[in-house]
């Protein structure tokens, strides 16, 4: 592998202003893809810089309601979080959901956010990749793409975001914190992934060396009524083949509000506003939880070996929804 | 004497190892202090047939701490018709994509990989075919069947019967490429002093790699040394010499220094043999009760271009259930693919899914329970080559499995267990695997002090092999266990045969114990002096004189299923198997091999695929994220039992092998368990919801 320098910035003013010099540097958090990636060849910064050591590593109450995540805290330290199992149950339940054990205790909550898709021809660089190498074309398109994306591909790319956690705080509003040499800004979490477009190298809306210092996430009255469902290929320790993240708000029979978002369907976590749109304000039937995820499985473009996944979603809606309904205080 | 001591074989025990393992004080073959060390890295071919045209080493040797680049321009030479998986870095040919075609060495690991990326080859391509179809231009018929069975058989007159048949089945299974994975890869130092080898390897079989690598290199055996003492698996993949301890000793030939050179997960993938993906026809013509009078069995599988392995996945049918008329064959395939090899029960593996699932299938139309129909075709002698069995309890295992199981209660009907989302099956299968032992050389010696050392070449590659052979050396000196060392996994100790087979502990056990046998005979008479005393025997006589009968483990599976409707996710609730496999010697590790094939096989039906993209010709998913293989929480509950079982027909430790009858089987069962759930028969594996979604009974 590259040989590499490795820095621990005194905060976060230092780490923006290394990258911001070095075009090849990359922060490191977790470690748990980045050095993964470095042994493979996929990724090869030249300098490393170790952001674990800032102090970005708690989960704090806003306010008036809603939650600051810091960008190092650690995934298994979120999902125990007593503030965040009583509040934020989905994020929990994601995280819980994904990797192992050892995985999570080192996966920080901004690296599990910036991980990179597990499409296997990405991870492989003898096999053209135009997210690894552009230009070279995708051969996951015409290859194995049955875990791959069924909406918002382009014929350069068909990756899909490989995360539980964004699928979560993508449901609830999450805003980025992100500081770049141009000072502190927020981005709402939905616009930070990319679909692949012309620019599949592009996964997220960040330029070079922004750094993310947290996550917020809105108060929301309903956020203990949720779920997270995952199907994957073994009982544990494997990527979503399918994921939903719900939150249901029924007054009476009528849905007043939803949150829905979809994971391992697209380059990004897909919040399902479709689906919402066509649920709000309706009194809730299971019909209607089918309608509303075709609604949204409208625009699916399915590849040769994962047409499965449009019923599988629109199934996993049906039962998230339908259990929310059968479970909604009264 | 005094009293007799108390026996240590069948008692529980841990693996005398554990500690050292759990702690990490346990060495494996890259993990030895060796001064001057340099570090292997291997470089794949990046093209799939063709030639090498061109090798530019410039950047590679520009990386600071790259010592050297060998490929088959410049390496050491290797004698050829040895073994030509191993003939490696001699010719430009590129026969498979993954073939190793160049090592780099470094002062650091670090460096020789970024050396490795850096070797830029050219090559001159072919058009490849990588794909096995049942009608691919160049199907063949083999000489032989691993490890040496006849490729056809027939007895009686199958077409005729198969017509005339009552019920008639003809069914296609399909299983796809699976990889070994052993925890620790394929991995070696190799140092060169005084024109003498010394390697430490992860292999099953320290002995076949001390003389192929003599072979090779032109050397006497007796100058060179191989050690494994510590092997974290194998699955079968290291049951003969593969690439990396070749490799290691060219480049510490190259270098003039020690070599360490482990492969990656991702290179696990081909290069160090996989199960050969099958297709294989079942048919079976029986009467309305189900009793077989025709059965056929015809396999077809792949092999490479650069050596014939020969998949025996129709033997199992040769032999384990009645049926007067009967056919086997199997029909090869030469692609430009990595050799395929032994992965955990060659052949009876592959072979009993498609078998003990076309049963399921027949007893389903014929209305039988899948246990009785079992027990009607059980056999009185071998079918295959007419001799008496040495023992068989396969109906035995079917019945205890079925009272432990509740089988009883079942109702047989599929699709018909339904709680909340959960669709509700249960699955049988049987179970059987050669009962052999080949030839082994032991030595016990007696010390002054009442202590004893046995010494035997054999390899403990997780197994429990040496706590075994410990527990029967004990015994058959008649002493405390804890008077008696054991020393193991070096060549230089009295030559053994391979862990594999699931004979190692037969033909092993049986040298250690003749050999404690004479020992203690010899100290009837005399005390031990002062130097010590050492017997050596060999059992080759002993084995070559053994009786001729059809000599088995046997075993029978019950699995129960659940199905999620909405999702066709797969999941076990319960594993259960009982095992006619002769005497348990440590209950602690027979019961470890026999879940952990038990949950083989359950990942096969489930979960392991290796996905080939014919464009490149290679599996995509080459690491553990990718290609899963199923972990505790596959499987809720899972049990393992045996029979109490002597025979006095097999090896002086009277035991059958139990490395791999708990993977014979268990596919089948998990199948026919999804089946009777859902009413949905999945044939080719493995059974993933994509294949279930969309054929699920209505809720």
């Amino acid at each position: 592998m590259r040989a590499f320098r490795y820095h621990r910035p005194a905060d976060v003013t230092e780490a923006v202003a290394l990258l911001d010099a070095e075009p090849e540097a990359a922060y490191l958090g977790g470690g748990t893809n980045l050095v993964d990636l470095m042994k493979l060849g996929v990724q090869r910064p030249d300098l490393l810089v170790d952001v674990t050591g800032l102090p970005l590593d708690t989960v704090e109450a806003l306010p008036h309601g809603g939650l600051r995540i810091g960008a190092t805290v650690r995934n298994s330290d979120l999902a125990a979080d007593p503030m965040v199992r009583r509040d934020h149950p989905l994020l929990s339940r994601a995280l819980l959901a994904g990797a192992s054990g050892q995985l999570r205790n080192m996966a920080t909550t901004a690296g599990n956010l910036l991980q990179r898709t597990r499409c296997v021809y990405f991870q492989d660089t003898g096999k053209a990749c135009n997210k690894r190498e552009p230009g070279t074309g995708c051969a996951a398109r015409h290859g194995q793409n049955r875990d791959l994306a069924i909406l918002g591909w382009s014929e350069l790319c068909v990756a899909t975001h490989p995360s539980d956690l964004a699928v979560a705080l993508v449901a609830l509003d999450a805003v980025v914190e992100v500081h770049d040499p141009g000072g502190a800004r927020e981005i709402p979490l939905v616009d930070l992934h990319r679909t692949p477009g012309e620019h599949p190298e592009r996964e997220t809306s960040l330029p070079h060396g922004a750094l993310i210092t947290g996550v917020r996430i809105p108060p929301l009255p309903f956020a203990r009524h949720c779920t997270y469902l995952k199907v994957r290929d073994r009982a544990s320790f494997a990527f979503a083949v399918g994921s939903v993240a719900a939150a249901l708000d029924l007054a009476e029979d009528t849905v007043r509000d939803v949150r829905l978002a979809y994971g391992a369907v697209a380059h990004r976590p897909w919040r399902a506003y479709r689906a919402e749109e066509a649920l709000r304000g309706r009194p809730f039937t299971a019909e209607l939880a089918a309608q509303a995820a075709d609604a949204e499985l409208a625009a699916a473009r399915p590849l040769p070996h994962n047409g499965f996944k449009v019923p599988l979603i629109r199934n996993l809606t049906v039962r998230a929804l339908t259990a929310l309904a059968g479970a909604a205080p009264r | 004497m005094s009293a007799p001591p108390v026996g240590a074989v069948g008692r529980e025990h841990p693996r005398l190892e554990g500690r050292d393992k759990v702690t990490g004080t346990a060495r494996y073959a890259v993990e030895y202090p060796v001064d001057d060390v340099t570090y292997g890295w291997a470089v794949p071919a990046a093209a799939t047939r063709g030639r090498i045209s061109r090798i530019d080493t410039a950047q590679t040797l520009a990386v600071p701490g790259v010592l050297d680049v060998l490929h088959h321009g410049n390496a050491p030479r290797l004698a050829p018709g040895v073994d030509d998986t191993l003939f490696l870095l001699q010719e430009p040919t590129v026969h498979y994509r993954g073939e190793f075609v160049a090592v780099v060495v470094a002062e650091t690991l670090e460096a020789a990989r970024e050396g490795a990326r850096l070797v830029r080859i050219d090559y001159d391509t072919e058009a490849h075919s990588t794909v096995l179809s049942p009608h691919h231009p160049s199907l063949y018929r083999p000489d032989t069947v691993n490890p040496g069975y006849p490729t056809d058989t027939a007895e009686g007159d199958f077409d005729a019967a198969f017509a005339a048949a009552e019920v008639q089945l003809d069914t296609t299974y399909r299983t796809p490429a699976y990889h070994n994975n052993p925890m620790e890869p394929h991995a070696t130092t190799a140092r060169w002093r005084d024109g003498r080898l010394l390697v430490h390897d992860s292999t099953q079989g320290s002995t076949p790699v001390q003389a192929t690598l003599a072979q090779l290199f032109g050397l006497p055996p007796e100058t060179v040394r191989v050690i494994a003492e510590h092997v974290g698996g194998g699955f079968g993949s290291k049951g003969a010499p593969k690439a990396p301890v070749v490799l290691a000793a060219l480049a510490a030939r190259q270098v003039d220094r020690p070599v360490r050179l482990a492969l990656t997960r991702q290179q696990l993938f081909g290069p160090i043999g996989y199960r050969t993906p099958t297709i294989q026809r079942v048919r079976l013509g029986a009467d309305a009760d189900g009793r077989i009078a025709a059965v056929c069995h015809d396999a077809i599988s792949q092999t490479s271009k650069v050596q014939e392995f020969a998949e025996q996945t129709a033997v199992y049918t040769r032999s384990m259930y009645a049926g007067r008329h009967r056919r086997t064959t199997h029909r090869l395939v030469r692609l430009d693919v990595p050799t395929p090899f032994w992965m955990r029960a060659p052949g009876e593996c592959p072979g009993a899914y498609a078998l003990e699932s076309a049963l399921d299938e027949l007893a389903t139309a014929c209305g039988v329970d899948p246990v009785e129909l079992r027990v009607r075709n059980d056999a009185t002698v071998d079918p295959d080559s007419g001799q008496p069995f040495s023992s068989r309890n396969l109906v035995a295992c079917l019945r205890e499995g079925a009272r432990r199981f509740d089988w009883a209660d079942r109702d047989p009907t599929p699709g018909a267990r339904r709680l909340g989302r959960w669709l509700i099956g249960t699955g049988v299968a049987g179970a059987s695997y050669p009962a052999r032992s080949r030839a082994a050389t032991a030595t016990a010696a007696a010390a002054p002090d009442g202590t004893f050392e046995v010494r035997v070449n054999a390899t403990d590659i997780g197994t429990g092999a040496r706590t075994a052979l410990w527990q029967l050396a004990a015994d058959a000196l008649a002493v405390p266990a804890d008077r008696v060392a054991i020393r193991v996994g070096d060549s230089d100790l009295p030559p053994a045969p391979v862990a594999g087979g699931s004979m190692g502990t037969a033909s092993w056990g049986w040298a250690v114990i003749r050999a404690c046998e004479q020992l203690r005979q010899r100290l009837r008479d005399t005390a031990v002096p002062a130097e010590g005393l050492t017997v050596e025997v060999s059992t080759a006589d002993e084995v070559r004189a053994q009786r001729p009968l059809a000599r088995y483990a046997y075993g029978a599976h019950f699995v129960q299923v659940r199905v999620d409707a909405d999702t066709g996710e797969v999941r076990v609730d319960r594993m259960l198997g009982v095992f006619a496999v002769g005497r348990v010697v440590n209950p602690t590790t027979a019961r470890s091999q026999l879940i952990g094939g038990m949950t083989m096989g359950l990942s096969m039906a489930l979960h392991e695929e290796g996905l080939l993209d014919e464009r490149y010709g290679d599996w995509v998913n080459h690491d553990l994220a990718t290609y899963h293989i199923s972990g505790c929480a596959d499987v809720e509950r899972i049990e393992a039992y045996w029979l109490p079982e002597e025979d006095p027909d097999l090896n002086p430790a009277r035991v059958k092998g139990i490395g791999e009858i708990g993977i014979v089987g268990s596919a089948a069962a998990v199948a026919n368990a999804v089946h009777h759930a859902t009413g949905v028969r999945i044939r080719d594996l493995p059974i993933r919801l994509d294949k279930l979604l969309d054929r699920l009974p209505a809720g």
